[in-house]
């Protein structure tokens, strides 16, 4: 793309044709505000916060779709700017709720800032019309509140463009438009997959994790990085921790997601905690013991079976005990190396999973192969 | 039916046709026929039962044994709306307005038969006061030079054959023999400005479109005509559809379009029916498809039926819609010529300007330029509604007063009633005041007074009528058909309406009329779209020309035309009242009291502000006054 030449506030830049000047201004440390503009999805133009002035235009442009051309003068914060600007905050405000003292957002809401910047301090048309939409979604994961939704339509590019589902649009028109999902069902009933997208960029609390209501706002909330641990894939995530308790989980900037993640990161991390979690090996004590198994077994009825739950208590010789790594692992390399010298090779067969990494799949073909010498390996991603 | 192979195949059909077109062509020798008889089969003269009266003389035509000499054929729209079912009777010019099925067999006796005039079916003149036979004698149609319209009301518009009879696709033959680039050079020469209300050069947006490399290209017709008492482009369709399509030919031949589409509302079945049928048609003569007129230009025309929503007027919703997706506008730019249907180079066109095209090819760029004014050449089509005595579809020369349209064609306003304002622009135009009324009728003066070209509604109020009501009317059809996309339009419009509401309402205050201004400020900067851009128009303009009918509102809670109910009482004006009691007998709530012969009185507390007194009063004897005078004088009684 050829370059060109623009001002911005007095500022000549040379930037690369066909940028928005939403991208080129932020790129040379000029702050415009965006609402419904994400950088990750494409533009849309709708809440006009990001307006700018640009000569010889008619009308003020949106900073997020106008493209650049040679000579383009901009203005990103003149008093005509900055009167349509808080025109729009306060036309947003005017109908949704100002529950700020409660709102999960809260501490974490773009239009609560924006409100903040530009002096917004309340509904500017008292009396007005107010939208007082049921917040009844029955689905598991996420709340849908649309009183808050200022209809920056986040959630519906992230679910067209990112996860290409197409699960969630508008319906009716004017001040009646409003989010649907599916025909205008529920969340539930359309076919979203709950990974989760729309809320990530939802910029208010009108789309939120059920999971972490009323579990801590976003300067009480720690923030660590970790890459999710149910898939080869590798996203890089958040975990929102208070009180040593994760709270919630969102998509972190990572080479393989970008900031986003699926049903499972997103939402299937309440097994952290869990009091049932397994966090050491576990190993059957007649092993550990070194007597043998049939010798012990007295519990399944004589058909080999050791009964019902994993960590049966009692005294039965069958029953998982607790052990150190170096033991169970010893443990483990032992009865491989018996296998193949009373069995043979053949008589092994490993099956990988896709939760594991490419590094840690390749090294159990190894492991298979080299030491046991056998091809019997598989995965289950052949399903 | 023939294919049409070359252009010499189209004229020899045209040779044909023309004989077959018979007397309605001025000087026909030998015509088959002694008599066409034109009945308009358009929606306006079907819903007053045209159709009805169509079957009826033909039923006495065939009974009567002159159906070997008289032809009546079911053409498009003839203009008059206001008096329909019209007819014209060829070759004389005899032209019947308010014709009934009952009037069809003196019709056919009297004029038919014994060539006499039938003086009651004859239009009435009321400035002249006198019935006029013929239609060129009628100050309605004399006035007017129809281009646009000019076979509307002449050939039966299921016919390709009329059509071409009347010249039609020879600007297409005569394009096709240019190359691509003369073609816009003309346009461009011509000066034709967009009729679908911006009046952007038709010329440069073809060339524009031309010159991106992208391919394929496309060509669009918009034809989702949504304003309010507009149905220009309705008539068009209906009455001449393949004027447009030809039109939109040469506009692909000119951009290098392989396939085009009309989006038609299809609240409009009439014309849906004629377009399906010229389409059809065109493809049977070989002027759509492939290889046209042998040139090597293939071009194919579909039909998008809109699903009703007036956004969809916006060229970017409108090709949203095409795309099969919601119908909301994006930020332009790129604008459709780069980067339109399908991310395609689109051009997208009024069906005013694709009817003109062909005209503007086949008479040359100075014919065109010639007619209207310098910067806003050709003609303009008008649909005139309202007040106004001539309702209906016309066509004047751009620099034509507002003041000839009003009075000289459209008959001035009826009841002896005073002209209060005109509507140009549809919703999203403005109104102006009798100051204004000797305006030029072109884009940039229309403008430049405080309204707007638009596509061509033209709404004529009187004095009844209160200017923030009219205003708000316009305000809540912008805000329903809003798309809801950008805050300014989708907010901004309901708060708007909201304001206005309260001041028609009496709860209005001064700082009201700060905030309409306020409000329709930053609307206008802000929105997305040219429908979120120009919403405040209409509440804007009656403001600036009517700010004492918003403070009257505001400040007295008084509604001067009688409209806001309970900013008025209702009076009699004893001056004026001959006491003929109509007004008594319409009053539901008996609070109307008087001798015969004398002045009546409305008792304030009975009276309901129905308005079904005003409706009856002959005289306008019935006025609308402050509030509390009347109790006041009850009173005193």
């Amino acid at each position: 793309m050829p370059q060109v030449n623009i001002t911005i506030d007095g500022k000549k830049i040379k930037a690369e044709a066909f940028k928005t000047v939403y991208e080129v201004a932020t790129a040379n440390g000029i702050y415009i505000p965006a609402l419904c503009h994400h950088p990750a999805l494409p533009p849309e133009g709708a809440c006009r916060v990001c307006l700018v002035e640009i000569e010889r235009q008619r009308a003020l442009q949106p900073a997020c779709t106008f493209p650049v051309t040679e000579g383009l003068v901009i203005h990103t914060n003149s008093p005509k700017v900055r009167e349509a600007r808080k025109f729009a905050l306060e036309l947003i405000i005017s109908d949704h709720p100002l529950d700020c003292m409660t709102c999960e957002a809260t501490g974490d809401c773009r239009l609560q800032d924006l409100a903040y910047e530009y002096g917004v301090k309340g509904n500017e048309y008292t009396g007005g019309v107010q939208h007082t939409y049921p917040i009844d979604d029955p689905n598991p994961f996420i709340q849908v509140d649309r009183n808050k939704c200022i209809l920056c339509r986040r959630c519906v590019r992230a679910c067209n463009y990112i996860n290409g589902v197409e699960a969630i649009g508008i319906v009716y028109r004017g001040f009646k438009a409003r989010i649907a999902f599916g025909m205008d069902s529920t969340m539930q009933d359309s076919p979203c997959e709950f990974c989760g997208s729309c809320v990530e960029v939802c910029p208010t609390a009108a789309l939120w994790p059920k999971m972490s209501l009323g579990k801590g706002r976003a300067w009480q909330l720690k923030k660590i990085e970790t890459i999710c641990s149910y898939c080869g894939v590798g996203c890089r995530l958040n975990l929102h921790v208070r009180d040593n308790e994760i709270v919630k989980v969102t998509g972190a900037d990572g080479p393989a997601n970008h900031g986003f993640t699926c049903v499972k990161g997103r939402f299937g991390y309440d097994y952290v905690n869990h009091p049932e979690r397994l966090t050491r090996p576990l190993v059957r004590r007649y092993l550990l013991e070194g007597g043998s198994k049939a010798a012990t077994d007295h519990r399944g009825g004589g058909d080999g079976k050791n009964g019902d739950g994993l960590l049966a208590t009692g005294n039965a010789a069958a029953d998982f005990v607790e052990t150190d790594w170096d033991t169970a692992l010893n443990l483990v390399a032992h009865k491989f190396a018996e296998i193949k010298r009373n069995y043979g090779g053949d008589a092994f067969a490993a099956l990988c999973s896709a939760r594991c990494t490419n590094e840690e799949n390749f090294l159990m073909a190894k492991l298979t192969r080299q030491l046991m010498a056998t091809h019997n390996i598989d995965h289950c991603a052949r399903l | 039916m023939s294919l049409l192979k070359s252009t010499d195949d189209l004229l020899s059909l045209r040779e044909r046709a023309i004989y077959a077109l018979g007397v309605r062509v001025p000087g026909a020798s030998q015509p088959q026929f002694r008599n066409d008889v034109v009945v308009c089969g358009s929606t306006g003269c079907r819903s007053a039962n045209s159709q009805q009266v169509l079957k009826a003389l033909q039923a006495q035509i065939i009974q009567r044994e002159l159906d070997k000499a008289v032809r009546v054929i079911s053409t498009g729209c003839r203009g008059l709306c206001a008096v329909g079912p019209v007819m014209q009777i060829f070759p004389s010019g005899v032209f019947y307005n308010r014709v009934q099925i009952t009037d069809v067999p003196e019709i056919v006796e009297q004029t038919l038969v014994g060539g006499k005039i039938i003086e009651r079916l004859c239009f009435r003149d009321v400035a002249q006061n006198k019935r006029l036979a013929h239609y060129l004698d009628i100050p309605f149609y004399n006035r007017q030079l129809p281009i646009v319209l000019r076979n509307c009301g002449l050939i039966d518009p299921q016919n390709i054959e009329e059509y071409i009879a009347t010249d039609g696709y020879l600007g297409l033959t005569k394009a096709l023999e240019l190359s691509p680039e003369e073609v816009i050079e003309i346009i461009k020469n011509s000066g034709l400005r967009g009729r679908g209300g911006a009046g952007f050069s038709t010329g440069i947006k073809w060339e524009l479109c031309r010159r991106v490399a992208k391919q394929p290209k496309y060509v669009i017709c918009n034809a989702d005509e949504g304003d309010p008492g507009a149905f220009m482009d309705r008539s068009i369709l209906e009455a001449d559809p393949h004027s447009v399509i030809e039109g939109m030919v040469i506009a692909a031949y000119a951009i290098g379009a392989p396939l085009g589409y009309i989006y038609v509302r299809a609240e409009y079945p009439l014309a849906v029916i004629h377009l399906r049928r010229a389409i059809a048609q065109a493809r049977a003569y070989g002027l759509l498809g492939e290889n046209i007129l042998g040139s090597g230009f293939s071009f194919d025309l579909h039909l998008k039926e809109g699903a009703g929503a007036f956004v969809c007027g916006e060229e970017m919703a409108l090709i949203a819609s095409v795309e099969g997706r919601r119908g909301e506008p994006r930020p332009k730019p790129p604008f459709p010529a780069v980067s339109g249907l399908w991310n395609r180079p689109t051009v997208v066109n009024n069906v005013k300007t694709y009817a003109l095209t062909p005209r503007i090819i086949l008479r040359g760029p100075e014919w065109f330029s010639s007619i209207g004014t310098s910067k806003s050449p050709g003609t303009a089509v008008f649909a005139l509604t309202g007040k106004i005595r001539n309702t209906g579809l016309i066509e004047v020369p751009m620099g034509i007063t507002l003041r000839e349209i009003i009075y000289d064609i459209g008959g001035g306003i009826p009841k002896k009633r005073q002209f209060k304002a005109v509507q140009t622009g549809g919703p999203l135009g403005g109104c102006l005041p009798a100051s204004a009324l000797d305006t030029p009728v072109d884009f940039d003066s229309l403008t430049e007074a405080g309204a707007t070209m638009g596509s061509g509604g033209m709404i004529v109020v009187d004095e009844r009528t209160c200017m923030v009501e009219f205003a708000k009317y316009f305000l809540t059809f912008a805000t329903a058909e809003s798309c809801g996309k950008c805050v300014p339009c989708r907010i901004g419009g309901q708060r708007l309406l909201e304001v206005l509401t309260r001041i028609t309402s009496g709860a209005g205050t001064p700082r009201d009329l700060d905030e309409i201004e306020r409000i329709s400020r930053n609307m206008r900067e802000a929105s997305l779209c040219a429908l979120g851009q120009l919403t405040p128009g209409p509440v804007m303009s009656a403001l600036r020309f009517f700010r004492e009918e918003y403070e009257a509102h505001v400040y007295d809670k008084f509604c001067l035309a009688g409209v806001c109910k309970g900013l008025y009482e209702l009076h009699v004006d004893a001056d004026r009242c001959a006491g003929c009691g109509l007004c008594k007998k319409a009053c539901s709530q008996d609070a109307i009291s008087g001798n015969r012969k004398e002045p009546h009185v409305i008792d304030q507390l009975k009276c309901i502000q129905c308005g079904a007194c005003v409706e009856a009063c002959n005289l306008d004897a019935i006025v609308a006054q402050p509030r509390g005078k009347g109790v006041h004088a009850i009173a005193v009684a």
